[in-house]
């Protein structure tokens, strides 16, 4: 196979206008938080980017005054119309910034430039832009002729998207007329700090965002703080049902978006070339830091060769490396601790006896990288089977018939994503019909749309975002 | 009147369709609202909470594949079969919750009713709650209502006809299969209310009703792995909170119920419905 070598075509970091420190933005202000300020490192180098100042559990008490305060003398008073116009403010804003965002992004996360470009930045403004549209309509929402805002909404985010994840949670909050302390995770706080900005820019009313940046203590002291209406969490099934724990007994409304191991079912007459592009995309996008990615392959027995021997192939051709380089197809693990875990989960994929096949593509010998791996004759109870690994590692499995496929693919405690690979249109729906899970993508993997409720079955969590029924999380009914 | 005996009746769970005693082999007594001894109720076990957790898992894919119509005509026929045990119904929920004939009457009349309305729900749920997703892209996007799965439910104590259809009628609506604790003190219309479904077309297992105690029965329905949603009506308030902790564990849906007892005669919404619903989104690239 032909190797062409790509000159590099590397973004310019200068666009990121990254500050030496970065703080918490409490009140329409950015503050000195009480907390230790951590430092924020590029996963592709190690090299420190940024000093962030840090909340402490009192900071999150001022912060939560803030946005009762903002709550009661502004946002829920504000008639909806102009509420909108605030968050078209916003769309606009992050779409002007959009490329400044998404180097920076890609500098604090890791992830290639091409996906924050193209995918992250742009979806965010989409969620901005949608939800703009629906705060003067509530009353067409289905919940009734004068649905409620719930007050002030808690919403603690992963590192995998941060300002997708952001926008998933802010957009909704505050169109529905809700205010909002939003902790960023530990490792990625920049962009949600810069969209600080932005709200400053909108001139957002003091109170109506804040943002914390902190790590799962801050998180913990949002979770219990007796003045907020609304948790919303992103994040792994372990700390979703922690808190799910911790709100029991409260008047808390809770949503949750937790983890996955979702089937991605390639059936015998499925357009072969296509399917081998949405198994790569469905696990090797955003160096498979998703919670709905494909990361069981099932594909039927008597085309497992085939598409095996064409995704090695395909697989090989995938560059890792630079982020910020435009070439790049997978950018670097977010931190050394969750490299330590795809390790761990690979090797244990070994020792059970799975056959494992890595990319010979090469890979930097700085920062936090992991060859895409694929693991062959892989059985159900192995933990690579059943554990979400959060890496670009894929397991596949085979089955004979779509009812096998079907009971394996709902064989999980969890219930994200599916994916279908079938020209056979009756099959498609039958398959939809039966699988438990949230986003079932049939012929395509990982779309995302404002317009699309998305969300979990089972222990993927609870509550829908976007669309109509996301509106429900943040509304009182 | 005659010198009749009348026939005494051995009341008994209802489990996967069938009558079965408790597993335990335990009953505890039942008296109407005076203190006067009416019946022995089978006291329902952990095993038998187990055993009605299995029927409705093996009868939930078989519901929930029901067309919606199909599930309509069943819960109708329910409603039909209620209405001819009217004067039962009257008798059991007068004598359990002390109330006079009339207002027993309109008690059971209104359960009737409600169970009317949630079976004219089950074709209509999809088009209220579900959506085409109009998304910018080629792709044809579209969001379907579907049951959670297994739900667990604690009866009201209170009311013991009424308050029960309102609780499990949305359950069976949604597609979903059910297993139920009776009210403790007042099971007798719940135990009617099995034969009732035993009768009407009602698949076995879609239904599961346990005569016994919330307080003991409750945290195995909250802590088991094959329940997918918890409704606590019953329970003590002072218990929801270990409830609702015991869910958490395997992500549950747990309903947000009130403090007290709610007034179950007033106008239902579709909070319980929504509850054991699940978003389901699909897409499909467009093109030629």
């Amino acid at each position: 196979m032909p190797v062409f070598e790509y000159a590099p075509a590397p973004e310019s970091r200068a666009i990121a206008n990254l500050k030496d420190s970065y703080k918490p933005f409490v009140n329409g202000e950015f503050v000195d938080g009480s907390g230790e300020p951590l430092k924020t490192i590029n996963p592709a180098t190690e090299e420190v980017l940024a000093e962030v100042g840090t909340a402490s559990k009192s900071d999150v008490d001022v912060a939560v005054k803030a946005a009762r305060k903002a709550y009661n003398g502004v946002w829920s008073k504000m008639p909806g119309t102009e509420r909108a116009k605030y968050l078209f403010r916003i769309a606009r804003l992050i779409q002007e910034r959009s490329r400044e965002l998404a180097v920076l992004e890609s500098l604090d996360n890791g992830k290639p430039i091409k996906e924050s470009r193209d995918s992250d930045v742009p979806t965010a403004a989409a969620h901005f832009f949608y939800h703009a549209g629906w705060a003067d309509k509530l009353e067409y929402a289905g919940y009734g002729p004068n649905p409620r805002p719930l007050g002030v909404a808690g919403q603690i985010i992963p590192w995998n998207f941060p300002l997708l994840m952001l926008a998933w949670k802010i957009a909704p909050a505050l169109a529905t007329g809700n205010t909002v302390v939003l902790k960023p995770a530990e490792t990625t706080p920049l962009t949600a700090l810069v969209f600080a900005e932005i709200c400053q820019q909108a001139e957002l009313p003091p109170g109506v965002v804040n943002i914390l940046p902190g790590a799962g203590d801050i998180g913990a002291s949002i979770v219990a703080h007796a003045d907020i209406d609304k948790i919303a969490f992103t994040g792994s099934t372990e700390v979703g049902k922690a808190i799910q724990r911790q709100v029991a007994g409260t008047p808390k409304k809770l949503t949750l978006e937790l983890g996955g191991k979702a089937a991605n079912i390639v059936f015998e007459d499925a357009p072969l070339d296509q399917a081998v592009e949405g198994i790569v995309n469905g696990i090797f996008f955003n160096q498979g830091h998703v919670c709905c990615a494909g990361s069981r392959l099932l594909v039927q027995e008597s085309i497992a060769e085939e598409v095996l021997e064409k995704l090695h192939h395909r697989v090989s051709t995938l560059r890792i490396g630079d982020p910020l380089d435009k070439n790049t197809d997978i950018g670097a693990i977010n931190s050394a601790e969750q490299l330590a875990k795809i390790r761990g989960l690979v090797e244990s994929g070994d020792a059970e006896g799975a056959e494992r096949w890595t990319s010979p593509c090469p890979v930097p010998d700085r920062g936090f990288f992991f060859a895409p791996t694929v693991f062959a004759n892989v059985h159900q109870s192995m933990r690579i089977a059943r554990e979400e690994i959060f890496g670009p590692v894929l397991s596949v499995l085979t089955f004979r018939t779509p009812d096998e496929a079907v009971a394996k693919a709902n064989n999980t405690p969890y219930g994200l994503s599916a994916g279908i690979w079938t020209e056979k249109g009756s099959r498609i729906l039958w398959m939809a019909n039966q699988l438990r899970a949230g986003v079932v993508w049939a012929n395509t993997f990982n779309r995302f749309d404002p317009a699309a409720p998305f969300g979990g079955y089972q222990e993927s969590g609870f509550g829908r975002e976007g669309g109509r029924t996301g509106l429900e999380a943040y509304l009182n009914v | 009147m005659s010198d009749r005996i009348s026939v005494a009746k051995t009341y008994k769970l209802y489990i996967g369709g069938k009558f079965p005693r408790s597993e335990s082999g335990r009953v505890y007594p039942v008296t109407d609202a005076k203190g006067k001894f009416l019946a022995n109720a089978a006291h329902a076990s952990r095993k038998d909470v187990r055993d009605a957790v299995v029927a409705a898992r093996k009868a939930f894919p078989g519901w929930a594949a029901a067309t919606a119509y199909n599930r309509g005509q069943v819960l109708y026929r329910v409603a039909e079969v209620l209405e001819g045990r009217r004067d039962q119904f009257v008798a059991e929920v007068s004598s359990s919750e002390g109330l006079a004939a009339k207002k027993a009457e309109s008690v059971v009349d209104a359960a009737i009713d409600r169970w009317v309305w949630y079976a004219g729900w089950t074709d209509k749920i999809a088009t209220v709650l579900g959506a085409a997703n109009p998304v910018a892209g080629p792709y044809f996007s579209f969001t379907v209502p579907e049951p959670t799965g297994v739900v667990g439910v604690l009866a009201p104590q209170g009311s013991s006809l009424l308050g029960l259809v309102e609780v499990l009628a949305p359950v069976l609506a949604t597609g979903s299969t059910a297993v139920v604790v009776s009210s403790a003190e007042r099971p007798l219309p719940a135990i009617t209310l099995s034969e009732v479904l035993a009768t009407s077309d009602v698949p076995g297992g879609v239904a599961n009703i346990l005569t016994g105690r919330a307080a003991e029965l409750g945290p195995w329905l909250a802590s088991h792995g094959d329940v997918n949603a918890l409704d606590p009506t019953g329970a003590a308030p002072a218990d929801r909170v270990e409830l609702a902790r015991e869910a958490a564990n395997t992500v549950k849906r747990v309903l947000t119920v009130p403090e007290s007892e709610p007034d179950w005669t007033a106008a239902p919404d579709l909070t319980r419905l929504r509850r054991y619903l699940e978003a389901k989104t699909v897409w499909h690239p467009l093109g030629v």
